[in-house]
């Protein structure tokens, strides 16, 4: 015991243990050099070995050097249980176990005398979720028909943009008796209702959101799904903004303002109006925290689309200058209705709070009709990189605070005009068109993902601490990485793919959830299409309550 | 499921003909109950076509409360008719103490004011007398209008006819425009005041099949006028949409079809008046409906139409004669009534047509 303290970092602190079998090893090397953490690594054992030859036994002993896969002890480069030594493995001789007795949250502080930071989402309460105590209880059987989802038209659009209040509608009747505009009224974008969120190029690497951008492309120009991608705050790739698929694009100003000098700068050269602006106040993983780029993801191509020194980049938490809602309005109207001359919708996302009513209703009373769009994030969002204590413990989730902005808006009569967009943990489970449906009929116009693209193109992170080490630049599978030999490990054709499909999956399956209750049109803020199988939920979001 | 009708002829006609055009539909409904809405009235009415008429059905305690609230308001009482009543045993009905119909001259004070300050006080009237008379079940007031009357009532609808005397046809109660229905609302509680037609400012809807964004529509329209009430029946819905968009809105009939089943997006991309199709239709989604359902409706004027949800998954069918035009869920009830009328000729309204029938009795059929 005197060369070894009691206090040194051993496997049994850490999240993850690597279960390793010597004895199907063939010592390939493909694991250590398949793990981007560093987390695994040759060694040279020393074994001894009994044995008898001879008729009777004689016991004897050898020793010799076996070379073995071992586990790295210490807390930067420890197993995140990613799994890829596991797979690339052809003998199956390796994989990583969720170790339940892990200190790692303890000696981490221990050691380093400052905040966990990873990236991924929320550990905590992995199993519960308020959705999957929802089901669509109100199905259509003698009152009304079902539909057909494989025959009947579906109209699945949501709105993007202003909508005005019917009697301040720019009308006059015309001397045919026709309604005709007189006047300028908001723009408005009828769009998929589910919008990929905003992640930006820096949080993923060039590859990654090059994939994104190509299956929005195919989605709208090959599958006539009208899906629309936000930027993030990392800027856009100078020849998208010149091209006409700028128009699949909302572009995204958070506080750090990133890549918005060439957004600006190329204006005169774009062909096409973006879809929208989305201008990020706060954001659901970590609610009062700006974006944060560690310094090890800011490569050479990031410092140029930013224009910023490889160093960390730390949104600050708030837009400078920008102390009310109110001034939030105007700020979104001086700066980005206006340049675009009034043809683009802007639109505002917020970190899902206890204070989210009092902003919509703001928002919503604004006489000014600019806000385009209520992108509502909750605590089980993602984030590239954040302080453990903030994903972990701040935030507030997004079902009943959307229900509650919805009904807001019910209680004036002001439902729709600012369309609500949800978000944060939604397709956790894997089945994004049941969250989006749930979500829709609590009164959600649509909803955005981020995570769920990801895991898409082949992340594997969890909410029960595998792998959310989107922060490290060491990304095992090349999504949220910098570093060209990781990068490289990601086929960006293969993720579009990968995205695309589960887009035309979801497609036939919110029609498989609409069929059923009879609509053809989505279901905003239809509530009693929903049922709960929990008395509190049911009491909460104002619906009806079954066992 | 309901069956709904209605009647629009250059002659008066007696009620006796709705009874017959709704009996013959009798296995489409559930005969729980009768209820129609008679608009530009003849017989003892017509000389009063410009003064309110008030449709109740109360106690006698509800009576005196009526009575005093309007006195109290400034209404002078013209004319008053009770329908006499054949109460014989065995019949199904569950009636009222009293069916009263009353005309009244507006308040002094009220008689140089325009027309909408008028209609505003009758509607206020109204809704003043139902929330009296809501306590302790004192009556029901259905409408209070110039040449309207209204009678609902729960039982089956023969015997309703019966002891109304409604099967026999006089000129004393008659109307041009008769709309009507015989089945109370049987997917929620059974309420006098659910029963369609539904009433409100001039304007009469009633309609067949669920209304499945009727959540959608009633939380919008509890807030867009004090007079979308009750909500007794997810029809109602119907009937505000329609005053919503032609009166408060002041949008011709033709855009109430693109409120309640606006056009795919694809085909407003394709029309000339996109702008105004997609303004509407993102303004008042909460107005859509989303089928199944036809609805009638009768317009201040005495326009009559119909139409239908996108799906067209609850039938309607028009038919006439040189002097009436019938609106029928099915072709049976216009037998019965226009025996001789060239069928051919009937319309089977489609999924995106409102049919119109105008004052001169002309069928115009409106595209969506």
């Amino acid at each position: 015991m005197e060369t070894v303290k009691v206090q040194d970092i051993t496997a049994n602190d850490l999240p993850w243990v690597i279960r390793y079998d010597a004895s199907r090893c063939t010592l390939c090397g493909s694991c250590v050099a398949a793990c981007s953490f560093r987390a695994i690594e040759p060694k040279v054992e020393r074994r001894r070995m009994v044995f008898s030859e001879g008729d009777l036994p004689e016991p004897k002993q050898r020793f010799s050097a076996v070379p073995v896969i071992r586990q790295v002890r210490n807390l930067t480069q420890y197993c995140r249980g990613c799994g890829i030594c596991t797979k690339v493995c052809p003998n199956d001789a390796i994989a990583p176990a969720r170790n339940p007795d892990t200190r790692h949250p303890i000696v981490t502080r221990c050691v380093a005398g400052d905040s966990i930071k990873r990236g991924g989402r929320k550990n905590l309460e992995a199993g519960t979720r308020t959705l999957d105590k929802l089901r669509i209880g109100r199905i259509s059987q003698m009152t009304d028909p079902s539909l057909d989802a494989q025959r009947h038209t579906f109209d699945l659009l949501a709105p993007f943009g202003r909508i005005m209040p019917p009697g301040k509608l720019p009308f006059k009747i015309g001397t045919d008796g026709k309604l005709e505009p007189d006047g300028q009224a908001p723009p408005v974008r009828w769009i998929y209702p589910v919008v990929i969120g905003d992640m930006s190029i820096g949080a993923l690497s060039w590859r990654m959101w090059e994939a994104v951008a190509m299956a929005v492309a195919y989605l709208n120009e090959e599958c006539g799904l009208p899906v629309r991608m936000c930027s993030g705050e990392g800027g856009v790739p100078v020849r998208l903004l010149k091209s006409k698929y700028l128009k699949y694009m909302i572009l995204q100003i958070a506080s750090g303002h990133f890549g918005w000098n060439r957004i600006v700068k190329a204006m005169p050269d774009m062909v096409e109006d973006p879809a929208g602006v989305l201008i990020k106040i706060g954001q659901g993983a970590k609610p009062g925290d700006g974006g944060l780029l560690m310094a090890q993801k800011v490569a050479e191509h990031i410092q140029a689309i930013r224009g910023v020194p490889k160093a960390d980049l730390l949104s600050p938490p708030n837009h400078q200058g920008l102390y009310s809602i109110e001034e939030s309005v105007q700020k979104m109207f001086l700066s980005f209705n206006a340049a675009f001359k009034f043809r683009v919708p802007v639109a505002i996302k917020v970190a899902a709070s206890a204070t989210s009513v009092s902003v919509f209703n703001n928002l919503v009373r604004d006489p000014y009709n600019i806000v385009g769009g209520f992108f509502l994030d909750g605590i089980d969002g993602g984030t590239g990189a954040a302080h453990e204590v903030s994903l972990d413990h701040t935030g507030h989730p997004i079902v009943s605070k959307l229900r509650d902005c919805y009904l807001a808006a019910v209680s004036q009569g002001r439902q729709g005009q600012i369309p609500l967009w949800a978000a944060g943990g939604l397709g956790r489970a894997g089945d994004l068109a049941a969250d989006a449906f749930k979500m829709i009929a609590l009164g959600a116009n649509g909803v955005f993902t981020g995570k769920l693209i990801l895991q898409m193109a082949g992340c594997i992170g969890n909410e029960m601490g595998r792998c959310n080490a989107c922060n490290t630049g060491l990304c095992p599978v090349g999504i949220t990485t910098q570093e060209p030999r990781l990068v490289h490990r990601l086929d960006p054709e293969k993720a579009a793919q990968n995205i695309v499909n589960y887009f035309l999956a979801m497609d036939q399956e919110l029609r498989k959830l609409m069929a059923p209750i009879g609509n053809s049109s989505l279901p905003v803020g239809r509530a009693d299409a929903l049922v709960a199988t929990d008395r509190g939920v049911a009491e909460r979001l104002q619906i009806q309550y079954v066992c | 499921m309901c069956r709904i009708g209605a009647i629009k002829s250059r002659n008066y006609v007696h009620p006796s003909q709705a009874l017959l055009l709704m009996q013959s539909q009798q296995k489409g409904h559930d005969n729980s109950g009768f209820a129609m809405v008679m608009h530009d009235l003849g017989g003892i009415f017509e000389p009063y076509k410009h003064l309110p008429t008030l449709s109740l059905a109360c106690t006698n305690e509800g009576v005196r409360i009526a009575e005093d609230m309007l006195h109290a308001a400034g209404f002078q009482r013209v004319m008053q008719w009770m329908p006499e009543t054949d109460p014989r045993p065995g019949l199904d009905i569950n009636a009222m103490p009293n069916y009263i119909f009353q005309t009244y001259d507006y308040p002094k004070f009220y008689k140089k004011e325009d027309r909408q300050t008028k209609e505003d006080l009758l509607l206020d009237m109204r809704l003043k007398l139902r929330r009296a008379l809501e306590q302790d079940d004192q009556g029901y007031v259905y409408s209070f209008w110039p040449d309207v009357v209204t009678l609902k009532e729960i039982g089956d609808p023969k015997d309703i006819g019966t002891y109304f005397k409604l099967w026999e046809p006089n000129d004393r109660f008659t109307a041009r425009v008769i709309t009507a229905q015989c089945r109370q609302n049987t997917n929620y509680d059974i309420v006098r005041y659910a029963a369609h037609p539904f009433f409100l400012q001039g304007y009469t809807a009633l309609a067949n099949g669920e209304n499945t964004f009727y959540l959608k529509n009633v939380e919008l329209q509890r807030k867009l006028h004090r007079g979308y009430i009750g909500f007794e029946s997810d029809s109602q819905c119907f009937l505000y949409s329609l005053h919503y968009v032609h009166r408060h809105l002041g949008w011709p009939l033709s855009y109430y079809k693109h409120v309640i089943t606006p056009l795919p997006f694809e085909e407003i991309d394709g029309r000339e008046d996109r702008d105004s199709l997609l303004a509407i239709r993102q303004s008042l989604a909460h107005l859509e409906i989303n089928g199944p359902n036809t609805i009638i409706g009768v317009l201040p004027d005495n326009t009559l139409f119909t139409c239908c949800d996108t799906k067209k998954l609850r039938p309607v069918v028009v038919g006439r004669d040189a002097d009436t035009v019938v609106i029928s869920s099915e072709v049976c009830g216009i037998n019965e009534i226009l025996p001789e009328r060239n069928w051919e000729k009937d319309i089977y309204p489609h999924e995106r047509e409102t049919v119109v029938i105008d004052n001169q009795l002309e069928v115009h059929r409106w595209r969506q």
